[in-house]
């Protein structure tokens, strides 16, 4: 598997109004939940899907079982909204 | 019953200037263009910057007018930067140098907007009566790119340019945009002065668009496409703003704080950013609350089941169109001056007349009471 990266037309930042994350892109925010911020927090150019889950993992060692398949349908799902690349 | 208490302003639309090199005759910009001595100054702007992001703006639009005939534009786009904004310059691209694009990219600034009259220079530079900005358009997209901006082309498309589209495709994608706004023009400002001359006919439009889905279904990679139809031939109106204050704030260069660029026009005394806190314009009672919640609404708005998707559209568009801002929008086909639309769309492709380009010589003066 290939390094996750967030896509450099977007960017992650934390709002204090909206007590959330949101992605930023030309005239537009997409808000977050906080698992999905969490996800995205660990793309950072160098870590491929299974390096995010163990983070995770780490992270959250008291997460349910399915975590690995909901990071992997967010997954799927920022690539198809071409928030993240692969590789 | 009291107003419904809205979220922050998402965001800012500051409009520095109504100065502008260009002189589309599509232009939003109110007809009386006021005087650029009354611009509000830098400290001014810094400082309703600062309060909008304090009250939780985020996404903060510079434009105008052309925004970069402000020399003190890299300073707001820096101070914004700074505080946390996401930054979008909405420009002509007129004034733009190589310079200036490194500059403001060392200020912040997260993205450029690049507006294209046509995809010709004979179209391009017709509408924005300036020789050689086609060229001039293309050199700088092409550096917009190369300082690595995520880059928006928008396509503002009338009746004078949509024959154009498929080398509008494939111009944008030339470009290598990353999303094109492909807008049919909203009639508001000179753009409702020369309504008649500029809106496309139904034909049209479904040609164009059937040749915009044709691209996007062949395309495997290149710039996203968004096509924008004119809710002149919709039969529900717009979700203006996404309902009247209730995320957009716009900052006039003369300090006039708006929900939206248009509201100007309305007969309405709209508060200033130079005696009053965004704060207290944004939550407080002045008539920029004015339309707030359904309160206002007329028949058949107010007992409609889809008043909660569309507000009761644009209250703009009632004032152009009935005289009276307190109207549905008449694109609504329950709308009982729905007719003046119909009427509108009948006109199209059969005037006579000759557009008026923005100009300030055009301009229409602020009529004054004259004792003789």
């Amino acid at each position: 598997m290939s390094a996750l990266s967030l896509n450099p037309l977007y960017r992650l930042q934390f709002e204090k109004a909206q007590d959330c994350y949101v992605l930023l892109f030309p005239e537009g925010m997409v808000k977050l939940n906080p698992s999905a911020a969490e996800i995205l927090l660990q793309v950072d150019g160098n870590k491929d899907e299974t390096a995010i889950v163990a983070a995770l993992r780490a992270k959250f060692p008291d997460a349910p079982e399915d975590m690995d398949a909901d990071i992997a349908d967010f997954v799927a799902k920022a690539t198809e909204n071409n928030w993240i690349t692969h590789g | 019953m009291a107003k419904p208490q809205p979220g922050p302003p998402l965001w800012l639309l500051a409009e520095v200037t109504y100065a502008c090199p260009l002189h589309c005759p599509y232009c939003s910009n109110p007809t009386e263009l006021g005087d650029k001595t009354d611009e509000i100054d830098t400290q001014t702007w810094l400082d309703t910057l600062s309060q909008a992001r304090e009250l939780g703006a985020v996404q903060l639009g510079f434009s105008g007018g052309e925004p970069l005939l402000r020399q003190d534009l890299e300073m707001m786009v820096k101070h914004a930067s700074d505080l946390g904004f996401y930054t979008n310059l909405i420009t002509s691209g007129i004034g733009l140098t190589e310079k200036r694009i490194k500059a403001l990219k060392e200020a912040g600034l997260a993205h450029i907007q690049l507006s294209f009259q046509g995809a010709s220079p004979d179209i391009n530079d017709l509408v924005g009566q300036r020789k050689h900005s086609f060229a001039h358009k293309q050199k700088i997209a092409r550096l917009v790119k190369q300082y690595d901006y995520p880059m928006v082309l928008n396509f503002c498309i009338t009746a004078t340019n949509i024959h154009e589209i498929q080398e509008i495709l494939e111009l944008a994608t030339e470009l290598n945009a990353d999303f094109v706004e492909l807008a049919t023009v909203q009639y508001y400002g000179w753009a409702y002065l020369n309504r008649d001359e500029l809106l496309p006919t139904k034909t049209q439009l479904e040609e164009a668009e059937a040749k915009v889905n044709a691209y996007r279904d062949a395309q495997t990679s290149g710039p996203k496409f968004i096509f924008v139809t004119p809710d002149y031939y919709e039969t529900r109106p717009k979700a203006c703003m996404n309902g009247w204050g209730s995320t957009f704030l716009t900052v006039t260069p003369d300090g006039t704080a708006l929900p939206c660029h248009s509201a100007r026009m309305l007969p309405l005394q709209f508060p200033n950013v130079k005696d009053t806190s965004l704060e207290k314009i944004w939550y407080g009672e002045t008539d920029f609350a004015y339309f707030r919640g359904d309160d206002w609404m007329p028949s058949p708005c107010k007992t409609c089941e889809e008043k909660d998707k569309d507000f009761g559209g644009c209250r703009c568009q009632a004032y152009m169109l009935t005289g009276d801002m307190h109207k549905t929008d008449p694109v609504c086909d329950k709308s009982p001056n729905h007719h003046l639309i119909q009427a509108a769309i009948a006109k199209a492709g059969h005037s006579q007349k000759t557009l008026v380009y923005r100009d300030p010589k055009n301009a229409i003066p602020i009529s004054i009471a004259e004792t003789e």
